[in-house]
């Protein structure tokens, strides 16, 4: 980031959230940087930046969409990166319809089960009969090969990382952008609406300073410059989050601005490993690296599974998945593993449709969950909807909590507000609760994995306390009982822990080593002259059984059977790559695709912006990181077209993991809600979309349940008892659910309470004091909050209405233990989810707020049914899939295959 | 007060004068009980490299160790990522490891319990391992209502991992997975 020209923070309060991180862009902003903070709220980041520019909440796609219209509109672009590295001249179907031809829809919705299928979103096939334009523009081979358009998923789960496979890359191009269907002139047509005028009316910021925005992205773009985005959970919990991040690549992508220095996208992720438990999940939908979970029905073979990664036929690195998936099984079953049994792939369970903590939550509620282990996480405080939470673990028969301090999650059996407000009596509660205590970071060996994908070791300085103890050790010492416990049992069911490689060695203190863990995730040759080896690249796994490794992303970490996560030379003995500081994934590569830092023919794109290119004379990708791109590939190269993988790559398709190679400004599979960012308001919302008829995220996943209800949103009739728009976010002084902070007395005291932010107008509207008690109430529950009355949230003008929106921080909880508590502001939020990632949206929703403190026992009850009441809120409010639009409107929608009429049950799966 | 003698010389005045201190802000002032005390970080037995636990941003720490316990935490400043910087949160993170109020021992609580029991760790895996087994047995799944086999349980379910390693994850990931539990998740879904 110290080598962006601009930095736009978006839905992220970095110089707060992230401080040591925000160095670099004080570093950037003293080289001369331009930075820029579009927030709701003026915090520590806005005090930095150049500009900082107000937003209402959950509006980011109408900012970026008008962006995006700007510089192509008026030709701003950067031609020759968009021509050669994105799919802009790709052809798409002619059976694709844009949301602007079905009013807030896109073609394939299926109204019954909220899902899209997205096979008339595809690339145009070459089965397809083509028009060439007028111009004759059209490239790219012709003749019978199979039809590009495959078979739709129901859901981002059933998706690994590789998302979209393409039957073949042969795809149909306009290089000179002017078809009709080419993915240029769909973008250009998709956002010719949302303009200037648009953002002012939709996100309350006036039009010079929108053109002030589009001016610093556009002057510190191109060749010479670069702008850098970055980004955290304000993008991420919406209704449509995934594709709030998807409108900033697109106009990264047009703005020439991925895959070089001082430009890209930074996910600004909030906990130690939280990229690491990405990348080798905890995670229900995925396996390490990215791999997906098997679903039932659909990857009922190893021959299917893989079918469904990808082709043979497509570019790119994930035509490998035969080889990383027989690897992975062969770490995990080791001898049992061969090639006739398919690895032992029967032994994965398999999914059948999304099982995320919050679907598991609401089948707690039924009681169809025994046992839940939380393991370094407060969902009693920190996960969305903290009272269905509670009430959930209410319900289980055994709860392991695993964890430094008696935390909330805990000791809900015996302070939890339900306990207060009588819906819980200790006495009834019939879970068991074992609390184990856990090892801190000091007092065991291994690696996190940060935000940029780079892994640290850490050694250890001290033994565990008491019986505390890792995870490591935990989950070693369980696996290792229960395979005891079954030893010798024939139930087939049992062969997969028994025949599980489990057998790790562990030092004097009994403990596990967690370097032979890591060897273990980097892989070994198995067979021939090198057997015993660790493998230094994935590019060495092969399909045949003779290599193992359990994170295809993470081998090459132990290459030359040495620990490379640990490397820790100085800063000053290196260069600002600093390749010598820890590890990052893939390879030790620091920027990802960072072969589109130099132009097709492999030069640099500037001297100012040198980072990887070709050496003709050695024959090599050279620079200053680890190429990301076949090492000795000429730019020139050009694949034949029956070739498939990483030989199909060509010397000018930056983007590897891409099964067409090319940076995709339309997604044609992968996405579930879209192929393009489309604005939606929140599921609560103040406004009628003015965009649309249809008012929210056709494809969000809801859950129309009594204990989960909306207000109404725009004008609908009792919208107005719930006139104010609330934002959660986290404070410098703590740690998500407070786990790790709320204990500590030197952050308690720092900041001891929970508050509310509000601007003077709203506390002279409403009655609050600075200092005093404020009780806020939405749909499904009410707190109380100190009082902060502060210029640092503004009221907004939208369409001539002033809009009030309220910050609450989220880190307190309820609990005896913890040095300080208070209400959560999770308790006011319900589930309504982003289709593709399945987060809840946490970062916009309704509220009332009044002065005082909140009622206590079974009134605090009644205050939230009375307002309940007051808006006539059902089960249904809120949950509407399709909002009505005209017969004519309908008749379209219903021409492009989506129907307003449900169509036959057993036509289509259950998935919502 | 611990003072520079009885004499006269020891007088404060003089003491600023002396000691070119003259703000009285430095040396002149500066107690017995100050001058005698060395830094934690000086004393210690050994430093050991380590990684703030908080954010993903991957500051780097020194953990400074005597006698066998953790007396202080600071930031590296090898690191390229921090230059030795720490936020408020790594800062105290000395504190998360000697916090007075941590648990360090097993607690139980039994259905209807209105206290907890502490038990012995040794008993507790062995309870939790008879508990996962007749969960697993309880919820077993061969087949789906469509006759597909899916071979799993819906009714063990986890959360937790982007506060763990790598290598912890890897092993929950491993071991949920060979028993058929899939309702495994964490932070990274919120």
């Amino acid at each position: 980031m110290a080598n962006a020209d601009c930095i736009v923070i978006q839905g992220s309060n970095m110089a707060e959230c992230h401080p040591v991180g925000f160095q670099w862009v004080a570093e950037a902003k003293a080289r001369g940087a331009r930075v820029i903070h579009i927030d709701p709220r003026f915090t520590r980041t806005s005090a930095i930046a150049d500009t900082h520019v107000p937003v209402r909440a959950g509006t980011d796609v109408v900012l970026l969409g008008a962006i995006i219209n700007h510089v192509l509109s008026n030709d701003l672009y950067f031609h020759d990166y968009v021509v050669a590295y994105t799919n802009a001249a790709t052809l798409v179907s002619e059976d694709f319809v844009d949301t602007e031809d079905l009013d807030g829809v896109f073609s394939g919705y299926d109204p019954r089960t909220g899902a899209y299928d997205s096979e008339s979103w595809a690339y145009q096939s070459r089965a397809e009969p083509q028009v060439p334009d007028q111009e004759g523009g059209i490239q790219g081979p012709t003749g019978d090969e199979p039809d590009a358009k495959t078979r739709a998923h129901a859901g981002g789960h059933t998706l690994g990382a590789s998302g979209a496979a393409l039957e073949h890359a042969q795809v149909v191009r306009d290089e000179t952008l002017q078809h009709p269907r080419t993915v240029f002139q769909i973008l250009r047509r998709h956002y010719r609406r949302y303009t200037p005028e648009m953002v002012r009316d939709v996100c309350g910021i006036p039009v010079e300073q929108f053109h002030e925005v589009a001016r610093a992205i556009v002057e510190n773009s191109g060749r010479e410059r670069t702008t850098c985005f970055a980004y955290a959970l304000g993008w991420t919990q919406h209704s449509l989050g995934a594709q709030f991040i998807r409108a900033a690549a697109i106009l990264q992508l047009l703005m020439g601005n991925m895959g070089r220095p001082g430009g890209g996208i930074m996910a600004l992720r909030g906990h130690a490993c939280i990229q690491g438990s990405t990348d080798i999940p905890t995670l229900f939908n995925i396996l390490p690296g990215y791999l997906p979970m098997p679903v039932a029905g659909e990857h009922d073979t190893l021959e299917d599974y893989l079918a469904s990664i990808a082709s043979p036929l497509q570019k790119g690195y994930w035509t490998e998945a035969p080889a990383y998936t027989a690897s992975l099984l062969k770490a995990w079953f080791g001898d049992a593993a061969t090639p006739d049994n398919d690895f032992c792939y029967d032994y994965l369970p398999r999914l059948t449709g999304a099982h995320g903590t919050y679907q598991t939550v609401m089948e707690m509620l039924d009681g169809k969950v025994e046992g839940y282990f939380v393991v370094g996480q407060n969902p009693a405080v920190g996960s969305a909807h903290a009272r269905m939470q509670r009430l959930a673990l209410g319900q289980l028969r055994w709860l392991v909590v695993r964890d430094l301090q008696l935390i909330e999650t805990a000791t809900f059996w015996k302070d939890s507000p339900e306990i207060a407000t009588g819906e819980l009596r200790t006495e009834d509660i019939r879970t068991e609760v074992f609390f184990m205590p856990a090892a801190t970071h000091v007092e065991k060996a291994g690696t996190f994995t940060q935000t940029q994908r780079m892994l640290q070791w850490r050694h250890q300085a001290v033994t565990p306390p008491g019986q505390a103890q890792s995870e490591l050790d935990f989950y070693y010492e369980l696996g290792r009982r229960m395979r005891e416990r079954l030893a010798g049992s024939t139930d087939e069911r049992d062969r997969p822990l028994l025949d599980l490689t489990w057998d790790y060695p562990q030092d004097e203190h009994g403990e596990v080593d967690g370097e032979a863990v890591l060897r273990e995730i980097n892989g070994y040759h198995l067979t021939g002259d090198r057997a015993g080896e660790l493998l230094s690249s994935f590019t060495e796994m092969r399909a045949d059984g003779s290599t193992s490794g359990g994170c295809w992303i993470y081998t090459g970490v132990f290459a030359g059977g040495v620990n490379r996560s640990a490397n820790r030379v100085p800063r000053d003995q290196q260069d600002e790559t600093a390749a010598e500081w820890g590890w990052a994934w893939p390879m030790n590569r620091r920027i990802l695709y960072n072969r589109a830092s130099a132009d097709p023919q492999g030069r640099p794109w500037s001297e100012r912006k040198k980072y990887v290119w070709w050496d003709e004379e050695a024959g090599r990708w050279v620079g200053k990181d680890v190429p990301d791109f076949p090492a000795d590939r000429d730019p020139s190269y050009r694949p034949a077209p029956d070739q498939g993988g990483p030989a199909a790559i060509s010397g000018d398709d930056p983007f590897i993991m891409q099964s067409d190679g090319k940076g995709w400004l339309f997604a044609p599979k992968g996405m579930v809600d879209g192929p393009l960012p489309t604005h939606y308001e929140a599921q609560e919302s103040p406004v009628r979309n003015p965009l649309y008829t249809q008012q929210r995220n056709p494809g969000r996943l809801v859950y129309p349940r009594k204990d989960n209800l909306w207000s109404p949103s725009g004008d609908e009739p009792g919208s107005d008892v719930y006139p104010y728009v609330f934002t959660t976010y986290r404070l410098t002084e703590h740690h998500t659910a407070g786990g790790m902070s709320r204990w500590l007395p030197y952050l308690s005291e720092l900041q001891p309470e929970m508050f509310c932010e509000v601007s003077p107008e709203l506390a002279a509207e409403v009655g609050l004091e600075n200092g005093g008690w404020a009780t806020i109430v939405s749909a499904r529950s009410a707190i109380e909050a100190r009082v902060l009355v502060t210029d640092r949230v503004r009221p907004l003008t939208v369409k001539g209405r002033t809009l009030h929106q309220i910050g609450l921080p989220y880190h307190w909880g309820i609990g005896r233990d913890a040095v300080v508590e208070g209400d959560s502001a999770n308790d006011l939020l319900g589930l309504v989810l982003d289709p593709n990632v399945h987060i809840q949206e946490s970062k916009v929703a309704a509220c009332d707020i009044r002065p005082g403190r909140r009622p206590h026992g079974d009134a605090l009850l009644r205050l939230v049914e009375e307002y309940q009441s007051r808006a006539g809120i059902t089960a249904v409010t809120g949950n509407e899939r399709l909002d009505e639009v005209t017969p004519e409107m309908a008749a379209r929608r219903a021409a492009a295959g989506s129907g307003q009429q449900a169509p036959a049950p057993d036509e289509t799966e259950g998935e919502g | 007060m611990a003072g520079n003698g009885s004499s006269f010389l020891g007088w404060p005045v003089l003491r600023q004068l002396a000691s070119g201190d003259l703000l009285g802000r430095g040396a002149a002032v500066t107690s017995r009980r100050t001058r005698e005390t060395e830094p934690r970080t000086s004393t210690a037995d050994r430093v050991v490299q380590s990684v703030c636990p908080y954010c993903a941003v991957g500051c780097g720490q020194r953990v400074f160790v005597k006698d066998e316990k953790v007396v202080q935490i600071e930031g590296d400043p090898d690191s390229p990522v921090s230059r030795g910087r720490l936020c408020p949160k790594g800062a105290a993170s000395e504190q998360l490891v000697n916090s007075p109020s941590r648990q360090t021992e097993v607690l139980y609580r039994a259905p209807g319990a209105t206290e907890w029991q502490r038990i012995d760790r040794d008993t507790a895996i062995d309870m939790i391992a008879e508990r996962y087994l007749e969960s697993r047995r309880n919820t077993w799944q061969e087949l789906d209502d469509k006759g597909r086999r899916v071979r799993r349980t819906m009714g063990i379910a986890s959360l937790g991992g982007a506060t763990l390693d790598n290598e912890e994850n890897y092993l929950m990931k491993k071991l949920y997975t060979a028993t058929g539990a899939i309702q495994i998740e964490n932070q990274a879904r919120i």
